[in-house]
């Protein structure tokens, strides 16, 4: 038990009659790198704000190590936040803004300027203390904005899209640093991202979420590659998803072709849904494969090619590293622990 | 964010200082003074048909436009000249239309009594050629000449700030699509400032329909313009009901032609002073 | 080349226009005698009869006394109030800006007179204090106005930024929220000031004769008749603007140049 630092129990939003969650119970462990991860509102904004206490859940308990702290208002909260757009106080100087925290605890002179030093240094600014916030580059800014929240030495800290608004590279240098910032203070990092990419890289657990739902709770390894239903796996990984019906355990029939798998436990002739990742599908250049068709169009990726193959009754999103032409005649399988089978999306 | 409450204050006084007195004139226009309180009626709106104020309103109207028009003449030009790329120093030129307008309003038009009175700086100039000293003062004119003073400005400001935002690549498109100096006036410049010109139309007839002061000081005559029919009503004849409906005359006037304006002058930003 | 001399030629008409009035004031205010029209040699007098006139005196006193009490009062209740207005949406607070809206695009007049039957009805004796109430209900308006642009461009995060690093809400409120939104103060401030001074419709209708302002006092100058001290009185008014509007401006513009930079 003592190792969970925050569990939300029950917790449940409705802002002006609409349920923005329904019914959130999630545990977060010491130390561990959570990701919220989900579309644009699922709800992961509304349960980090919660946990910040920017927002008073309708019904349930936020429980910090513990004690119940739902209504503790945020200034009291031994947690820190690094805002969307890093909401830096553009009237202060890089220095006063990681301050602001310090000297609302009184600290001496002498350590505020010790830990806004180190600060600057954990996030590679080292001399910048006297900049003007707004001379920075939007880069920049976030570092400060981690700072600024780090030197309080929070329990935990809440990240809400931090990276949404740096370009690609930069994006992806920050989260190996972001990383190496949580091993390095050993803390525990709620994040909030819709970049499935992102939150395969950094997190321990990742929480899927959709309409105010948790959908599924893993890590980065089970959430792809077990995904629970058909949304995980779409909004995981580009993922081709068939209508399928379970004959019995470890067969299932798609495309009017019986096929072997591995899952059990659904009911006989059960309708299902059929995942299977574009890189699991082999295509063969003859008739050797299980299911025929045509190479539709063919995109050159970088590192693999995407092909579209249609089928009688699917057109299946393939990649791989050999290039199979236009409108030229294949035949695709796939190996029967690649094909992941899941309930019906309940709609 | 439950911060609301900090409106509470000021929501009152907007009740007390803005919503009431309305409501006040709005009563007396529709009331007559009887012996035991007031009465309802519309005497003051048909005291108002009367050919004699009607005359009146007409001249505010007739004035007002036609000082409208004269800046809208005057300042075009100007707007068009300050926003062009060949104008140095052009902030500097921009201070110099804003500077009068701040300087007070009674003073401009004082200003304009020195210099058009009889023994005044332009008859005196005049006598220099010979010329016998006329009567520049308390006519149309002189009140037409005072508000266009007054008021250029506020015509010019805004049509500068709607052309000078003008994207020059724009310009330069229609000059590439081979328009013609005079074409891409008309075609392209002139219908993108339109906006600014809604607003500097509204910036001076607004005020120029409402002025008892120009009037009062410049023009001749008791009744001169409507604003000078509620100022009198209410600090010499002392007929309240009268000039509340004169007022609400006015205000109905104002919110009409604003409503036209504000139909064609979707960019509020045009009227930027500052 | 020939239309650029064109062009400088109209705006030069145009600013001769603009300025040619004030320019014959402020030279015949050191003129020494009661003529516009004849130099009779340079003279202070007019100057100094402007500062021995006991009506010119008090009304400067209630001019700047008014200015600065209603632009003070204005800018502490227009501020609040439009950090409450802010957090308001929907129909209400559209209602609430339009509503806000009229002192500004009502006719001076309709607002001068209304207010005059508003205390007349109250039994309120009209003097300084109508002049004042009158003077803070039209300036608050242009303080909001001024200060609600700000709290839109503010970051919405801020405030909740300096909850979490532990700042109370009043903490937040002073360390935070107004630095953050003091330039849009201090114009709504400079605004209603200017505005103050120069009004002269509203007070018009909303004082006694024992209580003018410096617009009063010329409107009822330049009515009896030509008055050299008008004259001296312009000079330094238009002085006085001239240097107020030259620090506005040297303020926009450092803004607009921070602006730039971000």
């Amino acid at each position: 038990m003592a190792e969970h630092i925050i569990e939300l129990v029950d917790i449940s939003k409705t802002f002006d009659s609409t349920e923005v969650l329904k019914t959130i119970n999630l545990y977060i462990r010491k130390n561990e790198f959570l990701t919220l991860l989900g579309p644009s509102g699922c709800g992961k904004t509304t349960t980090l704000r919660i946990i910040g206490g920017f927002e008073q859940p309708t019904t349930g308990k936020v429980l910090f190590e513990g004690k119940d702290i739902t209504s503790l208002p945020p200034y009291k909260r031994r947690v820190n936040t690094v805002f969307q757009r890093y909401a830096l106080f553009s009237h202060l100087s890089v220095e006063e803004n990681i301050a602001f925290g310090l000297k609302i605890k009184k600290l001496d002179k002498a350590t505020i300027k010790e830990k806004v030093r180190n600060a600057l240094k954990l996030v590679n600014l080292e001399g910048y203390e006297n900049r003007s916030v707004d001379s920075l580059s939007g880069g920049q800014q976030q570092r400060i904005a981690i700072a600024r929240a780090l030197v309080n030495e929070p329990d935990v800290l809440l990240l809400d899209e931090p990276l949404g608004a740096l370009d690609l590279k930069l994006r992806q240098d920050m989260q190996v640093e972001l990383k190496r910032m949580q091993k390095q203070l050993g803390i525990t990092f709620i994040y909030v991202t819709h970049d499935q990419e992102e939150a395969l890289t950094m997190s321990d657990t990742i929480v899927v979420m959709k309409d105010g739902l948790i959908q599924q709770i893993g890590t980065p390894e089970d959430i792809y590659n077990e995904p629970k239903n058909a949304f995980v796996a779409d909004f995981i990984g580009e993922s081709n998803i068939i209508p399928g019906i379970m004959k019995k355990d470890c067969l299932v029939e798609f495309c009017n072709t019986i096929f072997d798998c591995v899952d059990k436990g659904f009911g006989v002739n059960e309708p299902v849904d059929v995942v299977i990742r574009p890189e699991d599908v082999e295509i063969y250049p003859d008739d050797s494969g299980k299911l025929q068709g045509i190479v539709e169009s063919v995109t050159f990726k970088g590192v693999h090619y995407e092909m579209i193959i249609r089928t009688d009754s699917f057109a299946f999103t393939a990649h791989n590293t050999l290039m199979f032409p236009q409108n030229s005649k294949v035949s695709i399988s796939v190996a029967p622990d690649n094909i992941h089978i899941m309930k019906k999306a309940v709609n | 964010m439950k911060r609301r409450f900090l409106a509470y204050p000021y929501l009152l006084w907007m009740l007390i200082f803005i919503v009431v007195p309305l409501l006040l004139v709005l009563f007396y226009s529709f009331t007559t003074a009887t012996e035991d309180g007031f009465a309802f009626t519309l005497d003051n709106f048909k005291t108002f048909m009367q050919p004699i104020y009607l005359k009146v309103l007409w001249r505010s109207l007739a004035l007002a436009a036609i000082s409208t028009i004269v800046c809208l003449i005057l300042g075009y030009p100007a707007a068009l000249i300050l926003s062009s790329r060949q104008m140095s120093r052009k902030s500097f030129l921009l201070f110099l239309f804003v500077l009068p307008m701040w300087m007070n309003f009674l003073l401009r038009t004082y200003a304009w009594l020195t210099l058009l009175e009889k023994n005044g700086f332009i008859n005196t100039i005049l006598s220099v050629f010979g010329i016998e000293p006329i009567q520049l003062l308390y006519n149309d004119g002189a009140v037409v000449l005072g508000m266009v003073y007054n008021f250029l400005p506020f015509m010019v400001l805004p049509i500068y700030s709607v052309l000078k935002k003008i994207d020059p690549s724009v310009i330069e498109a229609a000059e590439d699509l081979g328009a013609n100096q005079v074409t891409v006036f008309r075609k392209v410049i002139f219908p993108l400032s339109l906006p600014g010109v809604f607003s500097g139309i509204s910036m001076v007839f607004m005020p120029a329909v409402t002025t008892f002061v120009i009037s009062r000081l410049l023009g001749g005559g008791q009744y001169m313009l409507i604003g000078n029919l509620i100022e009198k009503q209410f600090t010499a004849v002392y007929d309240w009901h009268f000039g509340s409906a004169v007022s609400i005359v006015m205000m109905v006037i104002i919110l009409i032609s604003m409503g036209i304006l504000s139909k064609y002058d979707n960019d509020r930003e045009g009227g930027g002073l500052w | 080349m020939v239309k650029n001399a064109i062009n400088r030629i109209y705006l030069f008409i145009i600013f001769l226009f603009l300025y040619a009035p004030i320019m014959v004031l402020i030279v015949f205010s050191f003129n020494n005698s009661k003529s516009r029209s004849h130099w009779n040699g340079f003279t202070l007098r007019w100057y100094i009869e402007l500062f021995q006139d006991p009506v010119i005196k008090k009304a400067l006193f209630y001019t700047i006394a008014i200015a600065l009490l209603s632009s003070l009062i204005a800018t502490i209740v227009g501020t609040i109030a439009a950090i409450g207005i802010h957090s308001f949406n929907d129909w209400k607070k559209t209602l609430i800006l339009n509503i806000n809206y009229i002192p500004i695009l009502n006719p001076d007049i309709v607002t001068g007179v209304s207010l005059m039957i508003l205390f007349i009805f109250a039994r309120i004796k009209l003097g300084f204090w109508t002049m004042l109430l009158a003077h803070i209900t039209f300036n608050i308006p242009y303080v909001i106005l001024s200060v609600l642009p700000k709290l839109k461009q503010l970051n919405s995060h801020l405030y909740e930024a300096a909850l979490d690093l532990g700042a109370t809400p009043l903490y937040a409120f002073f360390k935070v929220i107004l630095p953050e939104i003091r330039p849009g103060i201090v114009t709504g401030a400079l605004l209603a000031f200017t505005l103050s001074v120069d009004d002269f419709v509203i007070s018009f209708f909303n004082t006694s004769s024992g209580v003018t302002n410096l617009s009063i006092t010329i409107f009822s100058m330049a009515r009896t008749g030509i008055n050299p001290k008008i004259n001296a009185l312009s000079t330094i008014m238009f002085l006085t603007i001239l240097i107020l509007l030259f620090i506005v401006n040297i303020r926009t513009s450092k803004e607009v140049k921070e602006e730039k930079a971000k």
